[in-house]
């Protein structure tokens, strides 16, 4: 059992997503220990790339404060191998950096060197199963999982294809678009959970969840899991345009952490509990 | 079927909200444009002939067969309804939305004329159409922003980056992301996954098609070369798709040098657009292909004087093309793009949009490659750019240029 099944194997998992490096290097480190302290299961850190076509405007403006702080991908690494939490991580990244890291083309490379500094899955909005081998193939030899993102148009023999790759659990966009926090949550959510009841991996919930309501009417709703980005982001965005010092933004993020945390598990309390089986 | 890739480059690499709708274009590129189901092609050419204007002809420019020692032929794509190659592809895919039961159509654009094409395209078919454009290009391409807007086109002004094309499509494609069951996206060049890029080559491909007659009849034969100036690369694919498998055509893809073919990987930015002479293997906006890009695989900002051209990847037929050295990737500068501007504007009648002049200013560079009979494709014309060659010629010291500060308005 991967560090990410263990994750999801008693109770519901709260996965946030930070992009690394916003504002800056240190803050940063700050924030997604906060996280980790305010009760993440799993941390999704997302390696700045140039061109983040699957993010709204909030994780547009973090992807570029980090960007313009000097953020790469040997700094991620070091961030990583840095970082004091004691949860599974997994790096959000788009193909390019992936592909183009070191001196040997192809995603080997960037595996290898993010399985050292201890990432133990990826999920990359830019490469749909059917461009996946490589990079599937490098996490098999590294034990890492590879987590794919299924749409709320994805049905049929996509959705097998999908199933057929994707390890540690499938993430299950919420809505059509973009990422970013939205004040209701999307009917495409349930329909999405039932189109994938059948299947045997962790459901997580991601795109616009932004309060522990929003958390628990989810998990109630049959999610394994919670993602959240934009809502995390957005207290690191105001922090950094006030100027707030960086361990009053942490201590917010804590807080929203737990909300977000206590939402899931008040959630999970009301799910049915399924018949035991003998 | 045909295949997503041309060698390494190519393929689909997009949110997974967007697979779907990639799919379902590529089974109607099949159906329709492939197979001319419910006679989409036929439409397609009718309507190209009466909405559009085609043939354009090809025409023989005579001062610069004399000054070049070799027949040049212009394809006069200037022509063509709207001023641009845009229209070919612009008509094609309004009309597969169409076909296809879409609703609305959203598109990108660089200098305004594929934007305007697509405006153009969807006011004739009647489908309500946005377009995404960079804020710099706004500012660089007005004539084109008024002439969407009048067509009934809204125009949204990105202003990330330095607000060019690669904003502008990256917009776009969170658009269709968010709108993909009613929406399709009609790229603007032959770029983008699967099958935009072919699709996008075989609506251009009347280009090469007509000129490929055209030259035999009026030459009496094949031309010894093709040149086109390659932003995404459409025009360059539509000039040059017909003779591909015509061994002894030259091909010549005349890329934006910009300032100069350095890159400074510090700033993330490159002052050319030249992809396909320095850039390096990569996925950018749902295809491998070739750009410019620092050693992490950051995408850099691009430069040229002309927006058409400000694009840091390429169609990834055409990087296929150049691995296969069956195209020769050129560069020339601004400054040489500018001099062939006011050139071919004097000496041939002809304004030449911005980005067609980099296909001549490469001609009078290098005559001696053209060979006996030549073909240059006239991509576009220049009205669109009037106000930024005055600016940037003012700041120049061109040879060629009329007397600049006669513009200001008095001593005219
Ligand atoms: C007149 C003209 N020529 C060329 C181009 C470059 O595009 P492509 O390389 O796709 O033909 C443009 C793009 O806007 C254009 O307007």
């Amino acid at each position: 059992m991967s560090r990410i099944d263990e994750a999801f194997a008693d109770g519901p998992a709260f996965i946030p997503y930070l992009a690394v490096g916003d504002p800056d290097y240190e803050s940063s480190k700050a924030y997604v220990e906060a996280l980790a302290r305010g009760g993440a299961d799993v941390i999704e850190l997302g390696l700045p790339f140039s061109e983040p076509v699957a993010e709204g405007p909030t994780i547009q403006g973090a992807v570029t404060r980090a960007l313009d702080a000097g953020m790469t991908p040997d700094r991620y690494f070091e961030f990583v191998e840095e970082l004091d939490v004691d949860v599974p991580l997994v790096c959000m990244t788009y193909y390019n950096l992936i592909y183009q890291y070191g001196s040997e083309e192809g995603p080997r490379p960037f595996v290898e060197r993010a399985a050292e500094a201890g990432i133990e899955g990826f999920v990359v909005p830019d490469l749909p199963a059917e461009e996946a081998d490589p990079l599937r193939e490098a996490c098999d030899d590294h034990g890492l999982d590879l987590v794919f993102i299924v749409a709320p148009t994805t049905e049929g023999e996509r959705l097998e294809r999908i199933m057929a790759q994707v390890s540690g659990y499938v993430y299950v966009q919420a809505r059509l678009g973009v990422t970013g926090a939205r004040d209701d949550v999307s009917g495409q959510t349930d329909e999405a959970l039932a189109r994938l009841e059948a299947w045997d991996v962790p459901k997580a919930v991601g795109f616009g969840i932004k309060t522990g309501e929003h958390a628990e009417r989810i998990v109630a709703g049959g999610a394994d899991g919670i993602i959240v980005g934009s809502a995390l982001v957005d207290i690191v965005a105001a922090g950094h345009e006030t100027d707030r010092p960086v361990d009053e933004v942490a201590t917010d993020l804590e807080a929203k952490a737990r909300e977000l945390a206590e939402g899931a598990a008040a959630g999970y309390e009301q799910r049915v509990p399924e018949p035991e089986h003998t | 079927m045909s295949t997503s890739k041309f060698g390494e480059y190519g393929g689909q690499y997009v949110p997974e909200a967007l697979m779907p709708a990639v799919e379902e274009l590529a089974d109607a590129y099949e159906r329709y444009v492939r197979g001319n189901e419910d006679g989409f092609m036929d439409e397609f050419r009718r309507r190209l002939r009466d909405f559009g204007g085609r043939p354009t002809p090809l025409q023989h420019a005579e001062q610069l067969s004399a000054r070049y020692d070799s027949e040049v032929y212009l394809k006069r794509e200037d022509l063509l309804h709207g001023g641009a190659h845009k229209l070919n592809n612009a008509l094609g895919q309004v009309l597969l939305a169409k076909y296809m039961g879409k609703e609305r159509i959203v598109a990108e654009t660089g200098a305004g004329q594929h934007g305007t094409a697509t405006a153009m395209a969807a006011a004739h078919l009647g489908m309500p159409c946005e377009v995404y454009m960079g804020e710099r290009d706004i500012n660089r391409q007005r004539p084109n922003v008024f002439r969407m807007r009048l067509n009934g086109t809204e125009v949204n002004p990105v202003t990330v980056g330095r607000g060019t094309l690669k904003e502008a499509i990256n917009e776009t494609m969170r658009d269709w992301a968010t709108n993909v069951e009613d929406t399709h996206y009609v790229i603007g060049s032959v770029v983008g996954p699967h099958p935009f890029p072919r699709m996008v080559r075989d609506f251009q491909s009347v280009i090469s098609e007509e000129a490929r007659e055209q030259v035999k009849e009026q030459a009496g034969g094949l031309p010894d070369s093709v040149v086109a100036c390659a932003g995404g690369g459409s025009n360059t694919m539509g000039a040059f798709h017909e003779f591909v498998d015509d061994a002894d055509v030259d091909l010549y893809a005349v890329e934006a040098g910009g300032s100069s073919l350095d890159v400074d990987e510090e700033a993330g930015v490159a002052p050319n657009s030249a992809s396909l002479s320095t850039g390096d293997e990569g996925v950018l906006h749902g295809a491998r292909t070739k750009l410019l890009q620092d050693t992490d695989g950051q995408v850099m900002e691009s430069h040229s004087v002309s927006s058409g051209l400000d694009y840091a990847g390429v169609g990834p037929e055409l990087a296929h093309l150049v691995d296969e050295e069956r195209v020769t990737p050129v560069n020339v500068g601004d400054d040489a793009a500018l001099e062939a501007f006011h050139r071919l504007s004097q000496e041939e009648g002809i304004i030449p949009a911005l980005e067609t002049a980099h296909a001549f200013a490469f001609a009078h560079e290098h005559p001696e490659q053209l060979g006996d009979v030549t073909v240059i494709n006239v991509s576009g014309r220049g009205d669109k750019d009037l106000e930024s060659v005055i600016e940037e010629s003012a700041e120049r010291d061109l040879a060629a240029a009329p007397d600049m500060d006669a513009f200001a308005g008095d001593g005219l």
